[in-house]
């Protein structure tokens, strides 16, 4: 295999950027601390200081530095998100990560030397969406929704030339990225536009006579009994009723996990593989980076003879959602 | 302002689809999208009777766009696609970015769907350089991000708004009406012909909150902007969209007729359309309110 297979671990902030670099990652991710990234959370993100840190820390250390830009700037703030990719372009990180058109077009013709990554928000899921970026903005790289088969994953590779990033483990987003209002329909906080979905100041859990439950802006979302543990009320991993039962209508809460497809995404020609979590903490993203690359390492070395350890699967299901995994569309029968 | 039908969103079975369009032969609509956006796996209708269709609406002197599939996801996807752009009759509404690839690269003009995500006018700009003649106002978008649009629009590019129909809120790789069965997408009965409005999804305290539509997500209640009829025309929008449900689409095109020519008030035309709203109205993405709110304009 002569092709690179990068790790993207998330940062969402110094502390968890250097855990992702002396782990192993090859490349962190991060945001600014605003609307104009899809992890728009309280105390997240980076400033100019800790920005010009993380960059030296990682460049030092050989490890490239992407900024997710990746939500859509309206008219009004239209200024906003060109100076955040004037801010990324003047900081010399390795790449920049958008999913707004008028935004690459920006982008593109501001900075030819900026190297651009189409973002999972974009909702690329073809070849010939994915060449459009690459003709109209000479896109490096695509990240996949997570919609796709290995087969549908494979025949997007073979016809395209810009490297395909995919996502291996972290909160499961059940809806194509970048087509989803259920937050905004809930709340009126709008993954596309805000960069947050089921935000936390419209989260309550209320104890009642029937259990704990979750309400976001006030719509239940989840009832749980003595013995359960109440999660996070992220709008699409509730129980609901649907013609008389009661049950996760839409998804469980639950984390992906593609451990074991990585020798079959190596050999397919999958360039990258993202990890999620730019929410999560430091201790999480230390952990996840270095089985990943132990794992990552491993199938380089075994091709197809690697497994996965027992021991990662282990300790990747007690930092999951919901202690649970699935391969998500990945497998088709979760379709 | 014109008005539209818009594409079908649910799965009904090809007799019910030719005579709900057959019934609204006269009707005073301008336009009508047709074709299939949500799932490749419907085939009710293939590809030859929508353009059938598509030449008997035609022929009723409406102008008729086919509309593409939003989520594509396998070769015999884009071959679909590929058809729909080379149909060579028809004006086509592109509904993610392969199709507008495929549109410009034939220098076709086209029809820059709501699925596009187009919320400024750098963006609109690019998709009218692109071949786009007209656009569709991303439905969880506000008056005020579309005043920020209108304010750069090219000239000559027309805005169309969704002012009627549950909101498309998501799509997914994942069929949940299958998922509601135990039945897995690629074997999954078309459960959906038995759901001519989708399937409501409720709260444990039995409010009506989502519609699953296969692998659309849909509100329960319906968007409607009857009341806000003045702010649209005031915002320069030149059509109104209204999307097709099993029931009363005939009599909702003529109270909207019949509020945009001042016949009705904002207020008595959606009184009007009370019954043709199950589970009730709702406008908050209009007012930049969550989008299940209904605001008095």
């Amino acid at each position: 295999m002569t092709a690179s297979f990068e790790l993207v671990c998330p940062a969402g902030g110094l502390p968890a950027l250097k855990a992702a670099v002396d782990n192993g990652a090859n490349c962190v991710y991060l945001g600014f601390r605003d609307e104009t990234n899809a992890r728009n959370f309280n105390g997240l993100n980076f400033d100019d200081k800790n920005l010009a840190d993380g960059i030296k820390y990682a460049h030092d250390r050989k490890v490239k530095v992407l900024v997710a830009l990746n939500t859509f700037p309206q008219s009004a703030n239209w200024s906003k998100w060109t100076a955040a990719v004037d801010r990324a372009a003047r900081h010399g990180v390795d790449a920049a990560i958008l999913a707004d058109v008028g935004l690459m077009d920006y982008a593109s013709r501001t900075y030819p030397q900026l190297r651009l990554h189409l973002s999972v928000q974009g909702s690329a899921t073809s070849y010939e969406a994915i060449n459009f970026y690459r003709e109209r903005f000479n896109i490096q790289r695509a990240v996949l929704p997570r919609v796709l088969s290995l087969a549908q994953v494979e025949q997007v590779i073979k016809n395209t030339p810009v490297e395909i990033e995919v996502f291996g483990f972290g909160g499961l987003c059940v809806m194509v990225e970048g087509r989803c209002a259920l937050s905004a329909y809930a709340t009126g906080v709008s993954p596309n536009c805000n960069g947050a979905c089921s935000p936390a100041k419209s989260v309550r859990f209320v104890d009642t006579p029937e259990g704990q439950e979750t309400r976001l802006n006030g719509i239940l979302i989840d009832r749980f009994g003595k013995d359960e543990r109440a999660g996070y009320p992220t709008l699409c991993k509730g129980r609901f009723d649907v013609d008389d039962e009661t049950y996760y209508a839409i998804e469980e809460p639950t984390s992906l996990n593609t451990l074991q497809l990585l020798p079959e995404l190596m050999a397919m020609g999958v360039r990258a593989i993202k990890i999620e979590g730019r929410q999560r903490s430091p201790a999480y993203v230390a952990q996840v980076t270095k089985i990943w690359r132990e794992a990552i390492d491993a199938a380089r070395r075994d091709g197809d003879k690697f497994t996965p350890k027992a021991a990662w699967m282990a300790d990747l299901n007690k930092v999951s959602e919901g202690q649970a995994q699935t391969l998500g569309a990945y497998y088709r029968p979760w379709k | 302002m014109k008005l539209t039908l818009g594409p079908l969103q649910y799965y009904w079975p090809k007799q019910q689809v030719i005579d709900f369009y057959a019934s609204l032969a006269d009707a005073p609509v301008d336009v009508v999208y047709l074709g299939e956006t949500v799932c490749s796996r419907r085939h009710e209708l293939r590809a030859e009777d929508w353009l059938n269709l598509a030449g008997q609406m035609a022929s009723t002197g409406k102008e008729v766009v086919m509309s593409t599939l939003t989520l594509i996801e396998s070769e015999s996807d884009l071959k679909a696609l590929r058809r729909l752009v080379e149909n060579g009759l028809f004006q086509v509404e592109a509904n993610e970015m392969g199709a507008v690839r495929l549109l410009a690269e034939a220098k076709l003009p086209f029809i820059a769907g709501p699925t596009l995500n187009v919320f400024n006018a750098e963006t609109l700009k690019f998709l009218a350089a692109s071949g786009a003649t007209r656009w569709v106002l991303p439905p969880e978008a506000s008056r005020e991000i579309l005043a920020g649009l209108q304010a750069g629009r090219p000239q000559g590019l027309e805005t169309e708004v969704l002012a009627h129909g549950r909101l498309p809120l998501a799509y997914s790789a994942r069929c949940f009406t299958a998922r509601r069965f135990n039945l897995q997408k690629d074997s999954c009965e078309f459960k959906c012909l038995d759901f001519p409005e989708g399937l409501r999804l409720k709260t444990r305290e039995g409010e009506a909150f989502l519609t699953l539509n296969g692998i659309q997500t849909q509100s329960a209640k319906t968007y409607n902007l009857l009341i806000d009829l003045p702010a649209l025309q005031a915002s320069h929008v030149d059509f109104l969209r209204i999307s097709p449900q099993p029931e009363g689409t005939a009599e909702l095109i003529a109270i909207f007729r019949r509020a945009m020519a001042g016949e009705l008030t904002p207020q008595s035309a959606l009184d009007a359309a009370t019954p043709w709203l199950t589970d009730g109205a709702c406008n908050g993405f209009w007012h930049g309110q969550p989008g299940l709110e209904l605001i008095a304009a």
